[in-house]
C-alpha cells in the first residue's frame, strides 16, 4: 500500500492538476478536429475547387480563357475602378481619422456609426441606391442624360457603387490607431515650429503608414472582387461594363465553367495575396495595426 | 487545519524554483512568506493550493496526503493577487460560486447557500453591495469580494498571493487590520504571500522568509526582527549595517583598534558585524568604540538618522538617535558602539547556507529567473 | 473672459492641433455624397409609396417569402457559425497543432475572397456532381439548388465575424480567473460553461449580431447555389435585382427599405450590446 502510493506520487498529481486548468487530451483532440474540419470544409476546400477547376482542362485552356478579349478588358475595367476607388478613399480615410481621432467634439460618435453605415447595407442595396437616383425614372438621371453624363451602365456608376461599398475601410484601419497615438508627437512638432503640413508628413503619417498600408489592403480586396453593388449598376455591357466579378457570373452562366474558373482563380489569387501581405503586416507591425480586426 | 510540506521541490523546466522545502503550519494560524520576487513563496503558496505539482515532496492537509488531490479536491480558498472575480457575476452569485458547483450530493440547497453568501458578504462588511458586478467596486472592495467568495467553501486552509499588492497604501493599511480580525473571529488557516515586511510582521503570526527557493528562517515577528539567524534576513529585514572586522582572543577589532565588543567562543579570524541603527549608544570618550565623521542628517519621524563615514574602504553606516541628542553633532566626529550586533563568519555554514553554495550553477540559474 | 468662455457650450474643445476644418469638412463632403444622399435617395422614394402601397408591395407572396427565407437562412447560418466560431476561435488561441498559424490566416479568406468566386466554388462543391455534393447524393441528401445551398453559402460569409469578435476577448481571459473557478471546487466543464462562456457572450452575440446582418444582405455568395426558386430559394436580395430588371422600382425600393431597416435596427442591436457589456462588465467586445 505504502509501495503503491509512493509510485502513483510521481505521476498522478500532475495530471490531477493540469486537468484543473485544461482539458483533457481527448477533449482537445476532438476540439482540434472540430474546428479542423469546419476550416477545410468551408474554407479550404471552396479555395481549392478554385484552383481545380481553372485547371481541368490544362493550363493550355487555362491562359486561352485569360487571353480572351472579353476578359481582358473586364481585367482593365476593374483595375481602373479600383485605381479611382481606393485612392478616394484613401484621402476620405486620413481626413476623417485626423478629424475623429485627433480632436474632441460633438456628435463624434454619430459621425462615426455614419462611416460605418455601408458595412452594415446589402451591396444590393448599395448598388440600388445609385439606380435610384441616376436612374432614368429618378429626378437627376435625364438630366444629366441631357448633357451626356453617363452614370449608371458606365464606369461612373461602377466607381460610385464601389466607393459606397469600401467607404470605410481605411477610416476605421486609422481611426482606433490614431487615437492611441494620442495627439503629443503633433504638439512636439508643432511646438518646434512646424507647420500642419510638415508636422502631417513628417510625425503622423510615419507613425500610421503600416495601418495606412492594412487599410488599403483591405479596401482594394473588396473593390476589386465586390459583386453585388457593381452588379446592379454595370447593366453587364460586356467587353464595356463588366468587372472581373461579373465576367465570372456571364461565363458560368454560359457554362463555360472553365473560363469561368479561371477568371475566379485570378480573383482568390488576389485573395491570398492579401491574405499573405496581411498576415505579415500583422506579424510585423501588429502594434502600429489597430486591433480592430473585425469588419 | 494543519499543513505540512515535506521536502519540497519544484522544478520550472530546468530551474529549480524551489529546493527541498519544508514547512509546518499550525491549525488555524496566520503565516506570512517574505521574500523578494523570484524567492518561490507564490510557487510555495501554489503548491499548496494544488495549482502546481511539486517534481518532489509531500504536502500533507492534516493526516491525510494531499499532494495527489487535484485543486478541486483540496477544498481551498485561494485570493488571486489580482483577485480573478467573474466579471460577468453579481458579488452575491461570486461569492456563492463554490456552493454551486459542488456534486448535488454535497451542495446545500439554494437558501442555504444564499443564506451563507450573505451571512459572508456581511462578514465582509458588503452589505447592499451583492446585486453588483465586480467592474462596479473600487479595489478594497473586489478585495474583500475575493476574501469572501474563498471563505465560502469553508476551506481547510485559506491562501491568499500577495492580497494587498494591487491596493493603494490607505486602503491597504485598513484591509491589513480588517484582515486580522476576520481571521481571528474565523480561525482559518491563513497563508499569505508578501514581499512586503510591513505586512508581514504586523499581521502575521509567524513568518516565513524566504530566498532563493529556500527558507532561511521561520519565527515569530519577534524572533525574525530581534534574532536574524543569517545575513540575508538580517539585510531583508528592517535596516541594517554590516562592517568587515577581525577576531583576536574574544575580542572584537575594526580596522586597527578593538571596539569594546567581545565574542568569547568565537575562533579567531575575520567576520562580518551586523547591527541596526537603532541598536546603538553613544560613547563620549573613545576607548574602544565605532566613529566616524557624519555626512549626512536626515529628520525621520521620531528620529534623526546619521550617515557615518568610518573610512575609504568600508560602506557608509547608519544610525538613529533622538533628535535632541543628535543636534550637536552635525559635521562633527560621532563615536558610538552598537548595543546588539550579530556576527557572521564568512566561511559558516549553516544547514540552507551549506546546500546553496553546494551547486553554484543552479544559483545562477535562480538569479536570472 | 477665458473661464466664460470655458464654460459655454462650445462644439469642439480647444486644440492646438491644426486642420479640424479641412478634415471634418472632406469627411463631411464626401460622406453626404457618397453615403447619405444615396440612402436618403431610398428613405425619399419608399415614403414617396405611400403608406398603403408600401404595405401591400411588403405583403406581397413572393416578397414575404424571399425576406423569410433570407433571415431564416442567415439565423441558421449565424447559429452555426457562432457555435463553431467559438469552437474555432477556442482551438486558436488555446491550443497549438500543426498549422495553426495557416489556419488563423486562412480565417479571413471569406473577407478577402470575392463572393462570385466563393459562390461558384461552393456550387461546384456541392452540387450532385460535387465532392461533396456526390458523397452526399446516396444519402437523400441535397445541398445545392435548395435552402440548404444558401446556409452553406452564408456559413462562408458569416464565419470570420464571429470569429474576429470572439478570439480577442478570449486571449485577455486571465488565467487566474480559471484557477480561481477550480479552487472553489468547480471541475472543468463547470468552470467552461459557468465562468468562461458566459464571459464570452456579449462578444459571441456581437459577433452572431454581424454575421446575420451580413447573411440577411448577401448576394453574391448566395445566388449560384440557391437555384433561386421563386417561393423556395429566393433570397430578398435577389428579388430586389429581379423587380429592377421589370423595370418595377416601386417593388424594389419597398423591399429594400424592409432591409435598410433591418440593418439599422442590427446596428442598434450591436451598439446596445457593447454598452450594455461595458457598463456592466467594464469591458466591450
Amino acid at each position: 500500500m505504502a509501495h503503491d502510493a509512493g509510485s502513483a506520487s510521481i505521476t498522478a498529481p500532475s495530471r490531477a492538476i493540469e486537468a484543473a486548468t485544461s482539458e483533457t487530451r481527448l477533449a482537445r483532440a476532438m476540439l482540434i478536429a472540430v474546428a479542423l474540419g469546419f476550416v477545410v470544409l468551408f474554407l479550404l476546400l471552396p479555395l481549392t475547387t478554385v484552383f481545380i477547376e481553372a485547371f481541368r482542362k490544362g493550363p493550355a485552356e487555362f491562359l486561352a480563357a485569360l487571353r480572351d478579349p472579353e476578359t481582358f478588358s473586364a481585367i482593365l475595367l476593374t483595375l481602373t475602378v479600383a485605381g479611382i476607388a481606393v485612392p478616394l478613399n484613401l484621402t476620405f480615410g486620413v481626413a476623417a481619422a485626423w478629424a475623429i481621432a485627433k480632436f474632441e467634439f460633438k456628435g463624434k460618435a454619430f459621425l462615426t456609426t455614419l462611416i460605418d453605415l455601408p458595412f452594415s447595407v446589402s451591396p444590393v442595396i448599395s448598388g440600388l441606391v445609385f439606380v435610384l437616383l441616376f436612374g432614368a425614372n429618378s429626378a437627376l438621371g435625364p438630366i444629366l442624360q441631357s448633357y451626356g453624363i453617363q452614370i449608371l451602365f458606365a464606369v461612373p456608376g461602377l466607381v460610385l457603387a464601389t466607393v459606397f461599398v469600401t467607404f470605410p475601410f481605411v477610416a476605421r484601419e486609422l481611426i482606433p490607431l490614431m487615437q492611441e497615438q494620442g495627439t503629443s508627437d503633433e504638439e512636439a512638432a508643432l511646438s518646434l515650429g512646424a507647420t500642419g503640413w510638415q508636422t502631417f508628413w513628417h510625425v503622423t503619417l510615419p507613425n500610421i503608414k503600416w495601418g495606412l498600408l492594412y487599410g488599403v489592403l483591405l479596401c482594394n480586396a473588396r473593390a476589386m472582387g465586390e459583386f453585388g453593388a457593381v452588379s446592379v449598376v454595370s447593366g453587364h455591357i460586356r467587353g464595356q461594363t463588366n468587372t472581373m466579378p461579373l465576367q465570372v457570373e456571364i461565363l458560368y452562366n454560359e457554362y463555360n465553367f472553365v473560363a469561368a474558373f479561371a477568371v475566379a482563380a485570378l480573383l482568390a489569387l488576389l485573395a491570398l495575396v492579401t491574405l499573405v501581405l496581411k498576415t505579415a503586416l500583422e506579424l510585423r507591425y501588429s502594434d502600429e495595426i489597430a486591433a480592430s480586426r473585425r469588419h | 487545519m494543519e499543513v505540512r510540506v515535506q521536502n519540497i521541490r519544484k522544478e520550472f523546466g530546468r530551474f529549480p524554483a524551489l529546493e527541498d522545502v519544508s514547512l509546518d503550519i499550525r491549525s488555524g494560524e496566520l503565516i506570512a512568506l517574505l521574500g523578494p520576487s523570484g524567492s518561490g513563496k507564490t510557487t510555495l503558496l501554489r503548491l499548496v493550493a494544488g495549482l502546481e505539482s511539486p517534481t518532489e515532496g509531500m504536502i500533507f492537509f492534516g493526516e491525510q496526503d494531499a499532494s495527489r488531490k487535484s485543486v478541486q479536491e483540496r477544498n481551498i480558498g485561494f485570493v488571486f493577487q489580482h483577485y480573478a472575480l467573474f466579471r460577468h457575476m453579481t458579488v452575491l452569485d461570486n461569492v456563492s460560486f463554490g456552493l454551486k458547483v459542488r456534486p448535488s450530493n454535497r451542495r446545500p440547497p439554494a437558501a442555504e447557500i444564499r443564506r451563507r453568501a450573505l451571512d459572508l458578504i456581511d462578514l465582509v462588511q458588503l452589505s447592499g453591495l451583492e446585486k453588483r458586478y465586480p467592474g462596479q467596486l473600487s479595489g478594497g472592495q473586489r478585495q474583500r469580494v475575493a476574501l469572501a467568495r474563498a471563505m465560502a467553501v469553508e476551506p481547510n486552509v485559506l491562501l491568499l498571493d500577495e492580497p494587498f499588492g494591487a491596493l493603494d497604501a490607505q486602503v491597504r493599511k485598513e484591509l491589513r487590520k480588517w484582515l486580522r480580525e476576520i481571521h481571528d473571529r474565523t480561525g482559518h488557516t491563513t497563508i499569505f504571500v508578501t514581499h512586503d515586511q510591513e505586512e508581514a510582521l504586523e499581521l502575521a503570526d509567524r513568518v516565513v522568509v524566504m530566498s532563493k527557493g529556500a527558507i532561511e528562517q521561520v519565527g515569530t515577528p519577534d524572533e525574525i526582527y530581534d534574532h536574524p539567524v543569517s545575513p540575508f534576513v538580517y539585510g531583508f529585514i528592517g535596516q541594517s549595517n554590516c562592517l568587515n572586522v577581525t577576531l583576536a582572543n574574544g575580542e572584537i577589532w575594526f580596522e586597527d583598534r578593538p571596539i569594546g565588543l567581545r565574542a568569547a567562543n568565537e575562533p579567531d579570524g575575520t567576520a562580518t558585524l551586523y547591527f541596526r541603527p537603532h541598536d546603538i549608544e553613544l560613547i563620549d570618550g573613545c576607548g574602544g568604540c565605532l566613529a566616524g565623521l557624519v555626512t549626512a542628517s536626515r529628520r525621520v519621524a521620531g528620529t534623526r538618522h546619521l550617515e557615518l563615514d568610518l573610512g575609504r574602504a568600508h560602506p557608509s553606516v547608519e544610525i538613529e538617535l533622538p533628535p535632541e541628542r543628535a543636534t550637536s553633532t552635525d559635521h562633527t566626529r560621532v563615536a558610538f558602539r552598537p548595543t546588539k550586533w550579530k556576527l557572521f563568519r564568512k566561511e559558516e555554514k549553516r544547514g540552507a547556507a551549506q546546500q546553496r553554495v553546494e551547486t553554484p550553477a543552479a544559483e545562477l540559474a535562480r538569479t536570472g529567473t | 473672459m477665458a473661464s466664460r468662455s470655458s464654460t459655454r457650450w462650445r462644439f469642439r474643445q480647444p486644440s492646438v492641433i491644426p486642420g479640424f476644418g479641412l478634415a471634418l469638412g472632406v469627411t463631411l463632403a464626401w460622406l453626404t455624397l457618397i453615403v447619405l444622399i444615396p440612402i436618403s435617395g431610398l428613405i425619399w422614394r419608399s415614403s414617396g409609396l405611400g403608406w398603403s402601397k408600401f404595405i401591400e408591395l411588403t405583403l406581397d407572396p413572393r416578397t414575404v417569402n424571399a425576406l423569410t427565407i433570407s433571415f431564416g437562412t442567415a439565423f441558421i447560418a449565424a447559429v452555426v457559425n457562432l457555435f463553431f466560431g467559438v469552437i474555432l476561435a477556442w482551438a486558436l488561441v488555446r491550443y497549438r497543432f500543426p498549422g495553426k498559424r495557416v489556419i488563423d490566416a486562412m480565417v479571413d479568406l471569406p473577407f478577402a475572397l470575392p463572393t462570385a468566386v466563393a459562390g461558384i466554388a461552393l456550387t461546384a462543391l456541392y452540387a450532385p456532381n460535387g465532392w461533396i455534393g456526390s458523397l452526399l447524393e446516396p444519402l437523400g441528401i441535397k445541398i445545392a439548388f435548395t435552402p440548404a445551398g444558401i446556409v452553406v453559402a452564408l456559413i462562408f460569409v458569416g464565419l470570420p465575424f464571429v470569429v474576429r469578435t470572439v478570439q480577442p476577448i478570449m486571449e485577455e481571459i486571465d488565467k487566474e480567473v480559471e484557477e480561481a473557478a477550480a479552487t472553489l471546487g468547480a471541475n472543468r466543464f463547470q468552470t467552461i460553461s459557468r465562468v468562461l462562456l458566459p464571459g464570452l457572450l456579449p462578444a459571441g452575440l456581437t459577433g452572431f449580431a454581424l454575421a446575420f446582418a451580413r447573411g440577411v444582405g448577401e448576394y453574391g455568395s448566395v445566388i449560384f447555389i440557391a437555384g433561386n426558386l421563386p417561393y423556395v430559394s429566393e433570397i430578398a436580395p435577389l428579388l430586389i435585382i429581379i423587380r429592377l430588371e421589370e423595370f418595377n422600382y416601386a417593388a424594389a425600393t419597398a423591399i429594400a427599405s424592409v432591409m435598410l431597416l433591418l440593418s439599422f435596427f442590427m446596428l442598434l442591436v450591436i451598439n446596445m450590446i457593447q454598452a450594455w457589456s461595458r457598463g456592466r462588465y467594464g469591458y466591450g467586445s
